[in-house]
């Protein structure tokens, strides 16, 4: 059993192999065969081709647990495990890749920042989402974390001449930096418990302790201070504003969608691994944390200005959604957690698109005033901004709907009351500062004819995500069936 | 055709909003064509429904059921009985005529504003006609955009103001509505097993008394917004006042009965444990009798015409709350009729104020006066609103009232005593608004070349009026197809009431021939 590297191991590795390699091609490309800036563009094929290889990885893995009926494939002794979970999320990171490649050529050459690196980074950030996903290990999982980490604080940072981006770059570097070393200091105490760092051995340990055991608690404690931040839950959610708002337009859907859904499929590993046996400490904790940041999140986002700090706040508000899933932790809740995420990508990625397209050359396009009377001008771009506003808010029927009805549904279904009737009403406040963006874009006047910024990887980006948004709500049934088929396994 | 004709009710209006939206903007007469056609197309196909419709039948007729979503037990599926199909007529009837109102009204972005128009129109279909409480939600909430939209974009000056306070008030009770809709599913599935969000499925629950009051309240925070019911009405003024004429109308007419039917057609016939509770009993007639009284208060305040028309809706509909919860055959006849007449009624007054709106751009009450000597027809036509919205005999607004007061009776005479203030304090604002406005002698000179109303404004009240005067003079049809349904609400809610009632009349009256002594006295 000692095989170093065996069929197994390397049929579980392809995607990510697939996507590092990819990522180191594109920069060899990048000053080899496309040194010239208008060419640049060329690069997107490359993360494309990178995406639909190592797509084509996962659907092996996808069609080999199904044809084996096979819950789970473990590879390198148990340090990544292949299951609905891992396949679920890591199809949710090659669509956001997929889409964020081919909206950013155009943005980053109006920002005068096309650099080849910025694909590789992209590659190289899905990645570290690939071993967040699959790790079952707890230096796996670190090791995916920085990864994915460490790319996106070159990444917030790309507009080297804007200090709002540098200004978002070092401020999420230090508190991330500062996060990933609580986050490590629990997993060695996990270690010290347990002797191992397999999530399953880790799971024994704790299992096989007090529920209050100090010891146990203080690795709790730790841990989920790491993962909250990481999930930029209130209130460790201070960087996220500020990063949101400097890092290129691009990057920051990106680091809405990707990094968020990499960080709940972390929180999921080691809520519903080691930490599933010590359920009644951290759910007080968590609802705590999740009531918080929905307060805040929705607070907050109601003065906001800025549509991209607006949508940070609203992001923060989202995760206290989604970990309302995981305290209801039935079967509902897991179902809800996992359609939330597949929706919130598509939605918030889809807002965060339209944003894109607002910057021009002179023009940062960011407040909500510089989208004043944009029905008239591009009646296409208002009308999708409408729908996935309406998502994010969750009016059916929209795709934001179908999460939001399975989040109240579990609270219900497990007595949560309480919580369920701020949930609900928290829609009702969000409602109000997501229909200010509707009526700067609807009700005022129009102020700038400067047309938009679009492209041909626009468009279908934005078509690709509206007609998901709308689609998954008005016939959510195979999403549905998506994501339930990723528990059963 | 038959298997499908609900189906093509509700859809028709949303097949014109795909075509419309392929024409180009600048058509704006083409556009304002193809909307009146779909329209009136709209209300041509519900037609069929009242001949095919069975008054022998009190069960959902024409249903329809697709699977929609599997996995959730989500179904489409549709149907009437007696009381959607009159609110499903009265949808597409005033849909029409809103339509047609805005014929000169609306003259920048035409095309958005039939669109959403026709959009709402199906959507509000869609409320009455749902027998899927999932599907009821979606279209309940998809009626709240275009109305913010037309109320936004097309209003007047407080529009954005009315336009979010609408929505936000609305979307608060329905989402506590949802929790509530969520709660009868989870039940359901833990006592029969399978998750469904059919109505006639969760009526067979049988929740413990506490949890049903829970729910009563979700509902009711819901409903009673929609309604609204009177600590619930401050957005309906502002929503009113500040929409265009077209939007007020199908607002008053329509919107607001989507709250009373879900009181008849959710509330009641799922919760009847609650629904029966004296105290909440208790409380919704004693918020139906202040939203009465007060309403009418308010009403004779106004200097603003077009907002004593609106404080006059929380009148009105305090009638029509008050006879669902007189939970009996008569409170809940009359209830529905009622709805229909405010519908009539209201709809008619919010145009007679869109009329002079649209010649002078004002709706202060005191610019008017004496109007009845340049504009004839009009303070005819404006007399019959008035008369059939004051309850007067003959006409419909009488019907429906006699009929919740004489229910109202039944349950409990004080009710009916404090409820009969609001008919002669309605009579005074609407006595004293037709005095101001259309007698006496024109005050103001800028009144004096007012036009009458023109062949296509006189079409738009024409139908209303034959209707007013239809209800008021022959109602038996429609006591006729809403007796079997109500009859099945009330026995759902209480029951042997009608057992019951057989024995009493039997006793007093004539006794059975043949019956013996014993079963008399008893």
């Amino acid at each position: 059993m000692n095989l170093f590297y065996t069929h197994t191991d390397h049929f579980v590795l392809v995607p990510a192999i697939i996507l590092a390699l990819f990522g180191c091609a594109i920069l060899l490309f990048d000053f080899l065969i496309f040194p010239e800036r208008p060419q640049k563009k060329g690069l997107v094929v490359f993360v494309l081709l990178g995406v639909v290889f190592a797509g084509v990885g996962l659907y092996r893995q996808h069609s080999f647990l199904s044809q084996q009926e096979q819950a789970e494939l473990t590879a390198f002794g148990g340090s990544l495990t292949i299951d609905g979970l891992a396949l679920f999320f890591n199809w949710i990171f090659l669509a956001a890749t997929a889409i964020v490649a081919l909206v950013s050529y155009r943005y980053l050459e109006v920002e005068d920042e096309h650099h080849g690196e910025y694909y590789a980074l992209l590659m190289f950030a899905n990645c570290g989402m690939f071993f967040l996903a699959t790790g079952t290990d707890l230096i796996t999982l670190f090791i995916g974390l920085e990864l994915m980490a460490l790319c996106f604080y070159i990444m917030v940072g790309f507009l080297r001449r804007d200090r709002r981006s540098n200004e978002a770059a070092i401020k999420y570097l230090l508190l991330g930096a500062f996060s990933s070393g609580v986050l490590v200091y629990g997993f060695s105490i996990f270690y010290g418990l347990a002797g191992s760092t397999k999530l399953k051995d880790v799971a024994a340990a704790v299992a096989s302790r007090q529920p209050w055991d100090p010891l146990v608690f203080l690795a709790l404690v730790t841990t989920v201070v790491g993962l909250l931040f990481k999930v930029s839950a209130v209130p460790f959610h201070m960087w996220a504003p500020d990063a949101y708002e400097g890092a290129p337009t691009t990057v920051t859907a990106y680091l809405a969608v990707g990094s968020k859904a990499a960080s709940f499929a972390f929180l999921l590993r080691i809520f519903l691994g080691p930490l599933a046996t010590v359920r009644t400490i951290w759910e007080p904790l968590l609802a705590a944390v999740a009531v918080a940041s929905m307060t805040v999140g929705n607070i907050a986002a109601i003065s906001q200005s800025n549509v991209k700090r607006l949508l940070a706040y609203s992001s923060i508000s989202h995760a206290g959604y989604i970990l309302l899933g995981l305290i209801a932790g039935n079967d509902t809740g897991i179902k809800g957690v996992l359609v939330y995420v597949l929706v919130y990508t598509f939605m918030t990625l889809g807002a965060f698109l339209v944003v894109v397209a607002l910057r021009r050359k002179d023009l940062l396009g960011e407040d909500i005033e510089d989208m004043a009377g944009l029905v008239s001008k591009s009646p296409g771009y208002a009308v999708l901004m409408l729908i996935f506003l309406l998502s994010l808010a969750g009016i059916p029927p929209t795709a934001g709907f179908i999460g939001k009805y399975y989040i109240f549904l579990s609270l219900i279904e497990t007595r949560h009351y309480v919580l369920a009737v701020i949930a609900t009403l928290y829609v009702a406040v969000a409602i109000y500062y997501y229909f200010r963006i509707v009526r700067s874009m609807f009700l005022s006047d129009t102020v700038d004819h400067a047309p938009l910024t679009s492209s041909l990887g626009l468009r279908f980006a934005l078509g690709v995500t509206g007609l998901l948004t709308l689609g998954i709500g008005i016939f959510p049934e195979p999403f549905i069936r998506l994501a339930r088929v990723s528990l059963l396994r | 055709m038959n298997e499908h004709l609900l189906s093509i009710v509700l859809f028709t209006p949303l097949a014109g909003m795909i075509v419309l939206l392929c024409i180009p903007a600048t058509q704006k007469s083409l556009i304002r064509l193809w909307a009146n056609i779909i329209g009136l197309a709209g209300f041509l196909v519900s037609l069929p429904l009242l001949w095919r419709f069975n008054k022998a039948d009190g069960g959902f007729q024409m249903v329809e059921k697709i699977s929609w979503i599997p996995s959730l037990g989500v179904n489409y599926f549709v149907g009437v009985d007696g009381i959607s199909l009159l609110l499903v007529m009265l949808t597409t009837l005033i849909g029409s005529i809103a339509i047609l109102s805005s014929w000169n009204a609306i003259q920048d972005r035409t095309k958005a504003y039939y669109a959403l128009f026709l959009l709402q129109q199906t959507g509000m279909i869609g409320v009455f006609i749902s027998l899927d409480f999932f599907l009821f939600y979606v279209f309940w909430e998809v009626v709240l955009v275009p109305m913010y939209f037309i109320i936004g974009v097309w209003g007047g000056p407080r529009k954005l103001y009315a336009a979010i306070k609408f929505f936000l008030y609305t979307l608060a009770g329905s989402v506590l509505m949802l929790l509530g809709i969520l709660t009868l599913y989870f039940q359901h599935f833990q006592q029969f097993g399978f998750y469904t969000f059919e109505i006639s499925e969760l009526m067979k629950l049988n929740l413990p008394l506490k949890l049903e009051q829970w729910v009563f309240g979700v509902f009711f925070i819901g409903f009673a917004i929609k309604v609204p019911m009177f600590p619930f009405h401050t957005w309906l003024p502002d929503a009113h006042v500040e929409a265009p004429t077209a939007g007020s109308v199908i607002l008053a007419s329509v919107l607001l009965k989507m709250g009373t039917y879900g009181f008849i057609r959710f509330s009641l016939p799922l919760l009847p444990k609650a629904s029966i509770e004296p105290w909440i009993v208790q409380i919704l007639v004693a918020l139906s009798i202040v939203g009465i009284i007060y309403g009418a208060l308010v009403s004779l305040m106004q200097q603003d015409w077009k907002k004593l028309v609106a404080y006059s809706s929380v009148s009105h509909l305090g009638f029509c709350t008050l006879g669902i919860f007189a939970l009996n055959p008569n409170g809940i006849a009359g209830s529905v009729i009622q709805q229909i007449n405010h519908g009539i009624s209201t709809g008619m007054l919010f145009l007679i104020v869109g009329v002079v709106y649209e010649r002078r751009h004002t709706r202060e009450i005191k610019e008017y006066g004496g109007l009845a000597h340049v504009m004839p027809v009009y303070s005819i036509v404006f007399a019959i609103a008035m008369l059939s919205s004051a309850g007067l005999p003959l006409l419909n607004g009488f019907i429906g009232e006699f009929t919740i007061l004489q229910g109202a009776f039944e349950a409990n005479r004080m009710w009916a005593a404090f409820a009969v203030t609001g008919i002669i304090l309605g009579a005074a604002y609407l006595l004293w608004l037709y005095q101001r406005t259309m007698l006496g002698q024109i005050t103001n000179v800028k009144n004096l070349s007012l036009a009458d109303l023109s062949v296509r404004e006189l079409a738009v009240f024409v139908p209303l009026i034959l209707w007013a005067f239809w209800i008021g003079i022959y109602p038996k049809p429609y006591f006729q197809i809403l007796e079997k349904p109500v009859a099945r609400i009330v026995e759902r809610v209480r029951p042997g009431y009608f057992a019951q009632q057989d024995r009493s009349a039997r006793t007093v009256f004539e006794p059975l021939p043949g019956a013996s002594a014993a079963e008399v006295v008893r």
